[in-house]
């Protein structure tokens, strides 16, 4: 299976070798998304992760047991092409540049660059972006 | 050696199939290789296209008359306010206006988006005032674009020529109808299709006026008059083009026939609703001049970039950029590297350029020239009180 969490580090726990665990502890392949994660405040870390499902449930549990609150996201951002107008609005608001507008002027989404931060949803005038669950 | 064209030429030419129709893109591209002259000579009709929300847009629709009869003084589409105080069964739908259910995510742009779709739209009117000649107090019911009379798209202010560019130096997010504004300058969007628009391919309104026909939402429009705040006196530079919004046109046309692929709503999140309109305009090149402005490209066209944290009617400039700065994708501002999205689709634009252009050479389209022109000598004037004594 793959999925994309959140998890959210309450400041002790956040110079822990974290994804070192989830890697060796629990063979799962850990792809970061999103890093923001300061010393002394509460830190984010957006991560994609492959490997089976039950090493998966055990990891998850391994992270509560630190402290560590993990959110299960939305698996993708979808964009609906028949709304869409291609006017290109949404990548303006998009922070990793994962909506772009290509060589022709067509929308190009780059599902790999997304960090599902939901900007592009309420910026898009036809509401052509949802989260996929 | 100067020469001239006139529109009767040219139609004769695309009735003979010998007109040479290019978009204004393409005529970007002969001025620079071929030169003015050249081009001047050997191009007939440049064709211009915009995609982009214009708020001051919506549609007259007659509905017939009930029996007994009934005035529509207070009427609602879908849930949407529309206005009816005028002759009984005809109303006026605009787009701005939030629906009573579900706000701005559906307003009058999605009720006529629904209605050029063919879709039914539940119609509720009331008159408080029964007469004796319209009884009648209330009438619930549904409607589509078969069951109705006329249907006509009716914008009183369209395809802006040089929309400034928008930014925010505050520290918070804004929502606008330049879309969301990152804060500390986090973006610039800007709403033009630039070197493909109406509006700045005959700057000087030389060609175009009241009556030209036009392509309007997927099928043939008309300029009925200049667009409110039309600002013909804006400063230009050296080759005609205002800095800043100027120009504005009113525009007509059969909202029956018009497609969804052109009229398409729009919900802008803290803002509200607008309606992207698809619109053509075709240049006849009767001389030289009219063909070095219809080709002039996006690195000679400016505009102005906005600062939108300053919410007053004079918004102090941040920058002054070119088309194709803007279009690059980035652009910087004090020193740092600004993301720059469009509001009007260039694609689009582009592609009801090629459409206009293809309806030319098939000979499903004729030139127009103007029953009027645009004034060029009318000022926007700001919201003024009237006081005593001061006339
Ligand atoms: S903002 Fe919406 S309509 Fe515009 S390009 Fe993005 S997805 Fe398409
Ligand atoms: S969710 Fe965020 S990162 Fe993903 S496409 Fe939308 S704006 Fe870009």
């Amino acid at each position: 299976m793959r999925k994309k969490i959140v998890l959210n580090f309450p400041p002790r726990t956040v110079t822990k070798p974290i994804t070192y665990h989830l890697v060796k502890d629990y063979d799962l392949i850990i792809n970061i998304i999103h890093a923001k994660i300061e010393r002394g405040e509460t830190g984010v870390l957006v991560i994609e992760v492959k490997g089976k499902k039950e090493k998966f449930l055990e990891a998850v549990s391994f992270l509560e047991k630190q402290g560590i609150k993990v959110q299960l996201l939305a698996q993708d951002i979808d964009l609906d092409i028949d709304k869409c107008v291609e006017c290109g609005l949404c990548t303006g608001v998009c922070p990793t540049q994962a909506l772009y507008l290509d060589d022709e002027w067509h929308i190009g989404f780059d599902k790999d660059k997304c960090i599902l931060c939901e900007n592009c949803v309420q910026a898009c005038p036809t509401r052509s972006i949802s989260l996929k669950i | 050696m100067s020469f001239k064209k006139t529109v009767e030429e040219i139609n004769e030419k695309i009735k003979r199939g010998q007109a040479v129709v290019v978009t204004a893109e393409e005529m970007v591209d002969i001025v620079k290789s071929e030169g003015v002259k050249e081009a001047a000579r050997k191009v007939d009709v440049v064709t211009t296209g915009t995609f982009g929300p214009m708020c001051s847009s919506g549609a007259f629709i007659n509905f017939g008359h009930t029996n007994p009869p009934l005035k529509f003084f207070e009427v609602y589409l879908n849930e949407v306010q529309a206005y009816g105080g005028i002759a009984a069964a005809d109303v006026y739908i605009g787009a701005t206006q939030p629906s009573e259910d579900r706000g701005i995510e559906y307003g009058g742009a999605h009720v006529i988006e629904d209605f050029v779709a063919g879709k039914p739209i539940s119609i509720s009117a009331y008159n408080k005032w029964p007469t004796d000649c319209y009884p009648n107090t209330e009438l619930e019911s549904l409607v589509n674009k078969e069951t109705v009379n006329e249907a006509f798209l009716f914008n009183p202010r369209n395809a802006y020529q040089n929309y400034a560019a928008a930014t925010n130096s505050s520290n918070k997010t804004l929502r606008t109808y330049m879309g969301i504004l990152l804060p500390n300058y986090g973006n610039v969007t800007y709403s033009t299709s630039s070197q493909l628009s109406p509006l700045l391919k005959d700057p000087e309104y030389r060609t175009l006026g009241i009556g030209t026909r036009i392509f309007l939402g997927g099928t043939i429009g008309y300029i009925a008059w200049q667009g409110t705040q039309h600002n013909p006196q804006r400063k230009r530079d050296e080759n005609g083009i205002p800095l800043g919004p100027a120009g504005t046109i009113a525009l007509i046309g059969n909202l029956k026939e018009m497609s969804t692929r052109y009229i398409r709503a729009a919900t802008y999140t803290g803002y509200g609703c607008s309606l992207f309109v698809g619109v053509g305009v075709p240049i006849p090149i009767l001389d030289e001049d009219i063909a070095y402005k219809a080709g002039l490209s996006d690195e000679q066209i400016k505009t102005l970039i906005l600062d939108y944290a300053v919410a007053s009617n004079s918004r102090p400039v941040v920058k002054e950029v070119t088309y194709a700065e803007l279009r690059s994708g980035w652009v910087e501002i004090k020193g740092k590297k600004v993301k720059t999205a469009p509001l009007t689709s260039y694609v689009r634009s582009r592609e009801i350029a090629e459409t206009l252009k293809n309806w030319i050479r098939e000979k499903k389209f004729f030139l127009t020239e103007p029953v009027a022109p645009l004034p060029k000598d009318t000022v926007f004037k700001p919201f003024t009180p009237y006081r005593k004594g001061a006339e």
